[in-house]
């Protein structure tokens, strides 16, 4: 017997964690509808009921416009739902049979990155195929499309692990519950759906610098081919949010399941 | 805390305590998931500290609430512990245990659908899935029906005679006496008595004195008669026993004391483990 499970078995504990995780989506109706129903209604409201009253620059296709914002919203919004996930979860006897078996110690959150991941994959799908619908006319290259599949990953993966940490940190579900708020505001701040222009002093400071303009900047003139400018910015950005937030999500774990 | 515990391999052994009495710490302490604030324990040869990996290896924990995960199904459930358990065949084990534990004809429904007696159920299926060589169950019958409790008892027999060693925490003590080969009596965070139930009866008084009433009146009345001894008291079926020594003399300045109050029976017996257990965590 070794003291540390070997690879093979690691790999196992991830996948077992990731399988159940999936399971949970296919069983909850709530699921169904983050993942389906909010991207159509999100593209649909913004195209159909802002699209009309608000006049853009550039090739003034509005939804071209809003497809980097709505895609971030949606993965935002979608990878806070693990915060009530892990805190449910917390609350429940199955945790200590978990912790009391001899698996990989990080299985347990990164089994929710992983469902995240699959569940956004399915969503982003769903948005862009309703995006095509209402008139979306991307001029990506391949290449470009690559890029911007693995921005849209990493802000998944830095966006779940975040929420875990929500998760950990919150007394009930329902507070846990409350970092989908940010996740589905935080984008209205951001050159996502008006030009930065428009905004009061104040905001417009803040929004420039926020880590959400950057992406939407980045993916939008991927979309459009226009330059690559804040592609690496975006990258960054992500990569610094996975790394952080894994860190302290992992020892917040640690402590909070040894008291 | 003063807690001091030698279990033989492939016993049931049972930690008997109220509620609060610290039953849960020492199995949290013993399965690795809470550290010992001072002291050592060990489990089939592995510190439970520096070792918590081989020992989370040889155990399986069936908490106080049943350690299930309510959206999956039955079968869901122990598959994916069989695969954290790392064992090869999870598939076949899985179906084995169903058999066992009559949930196949259950066994693709949500565990949330599910019976308190049949969550318990799976649960313990779910914690002998991995083979351990120690298995806890922390109040495995705490809230479960007469009918279900019966075939829990069951169930436990005979994973013991698997081989399996059984640490049972338990508030009842007729299922101490029933299932238990050693009983540790815990009370406030230490163990105030050890051994079989037959060598904890015989510890505390070899003799009980069984009085009975027919009315509450005299029943009362011999309450007030009996402050120099040591005494329970049944309300249900309106009976005192009186723990004595089992010599004539004790029982005939008993028989004073009470004299001239209409006792209906008086029956002689041995304590019973429920007279031993209140006398010690009265002390």
């Amino acid at each position: 017997m070794n003291t540390q499970p070997s690879l093979y078995w690691k790999l196992n504990d991830h996948f077992v964690m990731a399988g159940r995780c999936i399971r949970h989506l296919t069983r909850n109706l709530d699921n169904l509808l983050i993942v389906i129903i909010l991207p159509v209604m999100m593209m649909l409201l913004f195209a159909t009921v802002f699209g009309g009253a608000i006049r853009i620059d550039g090739d003034g296709n509005y939804v071209n416009y809003i497809v980097p914002g709505i895609l971030l919203i949606c993965i935002g919004y979608s990878a806070s739902t693990t915060a009530v996930s892990v805190n449910t979860d917390l609350s429940q006897g199955i945790v200590d049979r978990f912790r009391s078996m001899p698996i990989a110690k990080s299985a347990f959150i990164t089994g929710y990155v992983i469902a995240s991941v699959f569940r956004n994959i399915v969503s982003t799908i769903v948005l862009i195929l309703a995006a095509f619908v209402l008139g979306f006319t991307p001029k990506a290259s391949l290449a470009e499309w690559l890029v911007i599949a693995l921005i849209l990953l990493l802000y998944a993966v830095a966006m779940t692990y975040l929420s875990t940490i929500f998760g950990l940190l919150a007394k009930t579900p329902e507070g846990a519950g409350a970092f989908g708020f940010v996740m589905l505001f935080l984008p209205y701040l951001s050159s996502a759906f008006v030009p930065l222009d428009t905004l009061p002093t104040a905001l417009r400071i803040f929004a420039e610098h926020q880590p959400i303009t950057i992406l939407v900047e980045a993916l939008r003139s991927l979309l459009a081919s226009t330059s690559t400018s804040h592609m690496a910015g975006a990258i960054l950005w992500c990569l610094g949010i996975v790394v952080v937030s894994a860190y302290i999500a992992g020892q917040l774990f640690k402590h909070k399941t040894s008291s | 805390m003063g807690v001091d515990l030698d279990i033989q391999k492939g016993s049931i052994f049972c930690l008997l305590g109220s509620n609060g009495a610290g039953k849960t710490t020492i199995v949290k302490i013993l399965s690795t998931l809470l550290k010992a604030d001072s002291g050592e324990a060990s489990l089939c040869g592995y510190d439970v500290k520096k070792n918590a990996n081989q020992v989370r290896s040889a155990i399986s924990l069936t908490g106080q609430y049943a350690a299930v995960d309510g959206l999956l199904t039955a079968r869901e459930n122990l598959r994916m512990v069989g695969r954290l358990s790392h064992v090869q065949d999870a598939s076949s084990k899985t179906d084995a245990l169903l058999e066992q534990f009559s949930l196949t004809n259950a066994a693709d429904r949500p565990v949330s659908t599910f019976s308190g007696g049949m969550r318990r159920r799976l649960d313990i299926a779910m914690s002998l899935i991995g083979k351990p060589e120690i298995i806890f169950l922390d109040e495995p019958t705490t809230g479960l029906d007469p009918q279900s409790r019966i075939a829990m008892w069951k169930v436990i027999r005979e994973m013991a005679g698997t081989g399996v060693t059984v640490f049972l925490t338990t508030q009842y003590i007729e299922e101490a006496e029933q299932l238990a080969d050693h009983i540790a009596v815990l009370h406030q965070g230490t163990i105030i008595a050890q051994g079989s139930a037959q060598e904890l009866k015989s510890m505390l008084a070899s003799r009980s004195i069984l009085l009975g009433f027919a009315d509450q009146a005299p029943y009362l009345a011999a309450q007030q008669k009996l402050d120099g001894h040591s005494y329970t008291i049944h309300d249900d079926a309106m009976s005192i026993s009186v723990i004595t020594d089992g010599s004539v003399k004790q029982l005939a300045a008993l028989l004073a004391d009470i004299n001239g109050i209409d006792i209906a029976f008086l029956e002689q017996k041995q304590a019973s483990l429920e007279d031993v257990f209140l006398t010690l965590v009265s002390k």
